[in-house]
């Protein structure tokens, strides 16, 4: 059974094409990721899967039940907002009885509810407060409870670690991990971030200028990339691309992963070190060669410093290759 | 905190200005509430002075008291200030949020539309009003008063808060309508205690010109049971004589509504509960 399906979905604003032939499958349980530079078109989409926009054309299906006219409360979706979008007016407990209330659930259903979702998000302590009261930690995981309580059959998630700082985002990053195991349902996230991406997906769904470059689990995408867009946006730092009359002829690109980069004093690239990242784990090296920029992770700890000249090699079978419109040649 | 906000020289320098400020704001209303107690010799002898033993006298309240129905026309003002303020807040609000909320054909023109009204003085239409109102039968009612005072009030007052609605985080009206609230909750319960400030300012800035308004009262309803506070003190101004105590002491009484108003709009304008909203 699928959560979702949308078929050959456009949605335009005016004269701009914001989403073109969109067509996907979320299949029950799963983690699917949009990721894609702003811009993309991914919340748009998102927006349109929720209902908050109508789509131009296309069909979309949610639990097997086409919902294009359905009002978003109608089509088994809970949504988690960037900006949290708590109501301001009401506590913690009001804030997620709120949809229930409207649904006319029996008390005893939304008690237990409430009491089970607050237990997930260690909330029990703050029931009574008002959102003015939470830190944004706290904030977030009140909307997420919101979701929750609702039971739906798809969860929405739109950037919703964006407004953490760093630690926060990580440990909220693992929490949302987590409920996505004890919940078993299917959720969509959209995020431009591809630590996220790459960590949380079952799927990932790249988009462009709202068009889908590739859908495929992390590593398939990360070690198979359909294009130069996929290959350079996955994957941190990411790809070096360097023209292949560098190493000898052709209009083409090469791709070498920063990782598959190795020293050697015999390697094809010359290059001259402009910046060394000391992480302690690893080393990143900035260096040009010939105009290009290029970096390379090493793994352990090297003095290297800059303005050095150092010579890079890197094993055939780790090239990608890239034709002069971005595609892979294989 | 910042040096500079601390150096005592400027601290010195900016509360004497506010200070001076409210003086002077305060000096009128205080020489027509100490002069509301005196004689008539006694304003005209020494304005400035307090009332004292010799002095004191109450001739002005009794007068206004005797003379006409004080109390109906305090509630005939109360009435129509109070019945406007709803009326322009109500309506102004629907219609900002109307044309910032929503997309549709002659969204832009509609809205420059309804701010025209801020350039052209209601005045200006007075006879063809007041034929309007003749037609209507509405004239010598409080209704026709209400009636122009909000089409007067509606123009700043949609321009204003369709500003106000614009900032209300697109987020939280999603997250209502995901959560299944009508447009209308999402309208009264999200939107308007957001936007509470603005409506408050509003209001304020509605609320002396309507009180205070002798043109329309004179005009529209000058019959004695519609007449407004300040068509009623106008009675103790004459060509030729003018009773001061009692206009000061009707004057003074007409301070303390406005006041009582302004408070409760100006606490309004603190924005606690906004915050936890979004971020």
């Amino acid at each position: 059974m699928t959560a979702l399906t949308l078929t050959n979905v456009n949605k335009s604003f005016g004269n701009v094409h914001v989403l073109k032939d969109i067509t996907l499958e979320v299949e029950e349980g799963e983690f699917v990721v949009f990721v894609g530079p702003s811009g993309c078109g991914k919340s748009t989409l998102l927006r349109v899967i929720a209902g908050l926009e109508d789509a131009s054309s296309g069909e979309i299906n949610i639990g097997g039940q086409q919902v294009n006219l359905v009002p978003p409360s109608k089509r088994g979706i809970a949504m988690v907002f960037q900006s949290y979008a708590l109501y301001p007016h009401l506590n913690v407990r009001g804030n997620m009885t709120l949809a229930l209330k409207q649904e006319k659930q029996p008390k005893a259903v939304i008690e237990e509810r409430v009491a089970k979702a607050s237990r997930m998000l260690n909330l029990e302590d703050y029931l009574d407060r008002y959102p003015s009261e939470l830190s944004g930690g706290q904030r977030q995981r009140v909307a997420i409870g919101r979701a929750i309580v609702r039971e739906p059959k798809l969860f929405l998630f739109d950037e919703p670690l964006s407004n953490l700082d760093a630690a926060l985002r990580m440990n909220t990053r693992i929490e949302i991990a987590n409920l996505h195991r004890a919940l078993d349902a299917s959720m969509i996230y959209v995020t431009h971030d591809q630590t996220e991406a790459m960590t949380l997906a079952d799927k990932i769904v790249v988009l462009r200028d709202g068009r889908v470059e590739q859908i495929g689990t992390p590593m398939e995408l990360y070690n198979n990339p359909a294009n130069q867009f996929v290959a350079g946006f996955l994957g941190s730092p990411s790809m070096n691309f360097l023209p292949e009359d560098l190493l000898g002829d052709g209009e083409n690109t090469i791709g070498i992963r920063p990782e598959d980069l190795f020293l050697s004093d015999d390697g094809p690239l010359a290059a001259q070190v402009s910046h060394v990242e000391k992480l302690g784990g690893d080393t990143n090296v900035i260096a040009k060669v010939q105009d290009h920029a290029v970096t390379a992770r090493l793994f352990g700890q090297h003095a290297i410093a800059e303005g050095q000249e150092l010579r890079f090699a890197f094993s055939a079978d780790k090239a990608y290759r890239f034709d002069p419109a971005g595609q892979r040649l294989r | 905190m910042n040096k500079a906000r601390q150096n005592p020289l400027n601290t010195t320098a900016m509360h004497g200005a506010l200070i001076l400020y409210t003086l002077i704001a305060l000096f009128p209303v205080f020489v027509i509430l100490i002069n509301s107690f005196k004689t008539r010799r006694a304003i005209f002898r020494e304005p400035l002075a307090l009332p004292n033993a010799d002095s004191f006298s109450l001739i002005g309240y009794e007068t206004v008291m005797k003379q006409g129905d004080f109390f109906l026309y305090f509630q005939n003002s109360m009435i129509v200030t109070v019945a406007s303020l709803f009326f322009i807040l109500l309506f102004g609000a629907m219609a900002a949020y109307a044309l910032s909320e929503y997309q549709f054909k002659g969204n832009l023109l509609m809205g420059l539309y309804l701010a025209l009204g801020i350039m052209i003085p209601i005045r200006i239409g007075t006879v063809a009003i007041l034929e309007m109102m003749v037609a209507t039968g509405l004239v010598n009612t409080l209704w026709a008063l209400i009636l122009v005072y909000t089409a007067q009030g509606l123009p700043l007052a949609v321009f204003i808060l369709s500003e106000f609605m614009r900032q209300v985080s697109d987020d939280l009206k999603n997250a209502g309508r995901i959560d299944g609230l009508s447009e209308y909750t999402i309208f009264f319960r999200l939107v308007l205690p957001l936007v509470r400030p603005a409506m408050a300012t509003v209001a304020v800035f509605n609320m002396i010109p309507i009180w205070n308004d002798l043109w329309f009262p004179l005009i529209l309803a000058p019959a004695e049971e519609t007449k407004t506070l300040t068509l009623g003190s106008q009675v103790f101004i004459g060509q030729f004589v003018t009773d001061w105590n009692a206009v000061l002491s009707a004057l003074s009484m007409a301070i303390l509504p406005v006041l009582i108003l302004y408070v409760i709009f100006s606490r309004q304008l603190i924005r606690g509960i906004t915050s936890g909203a979004v971020k």
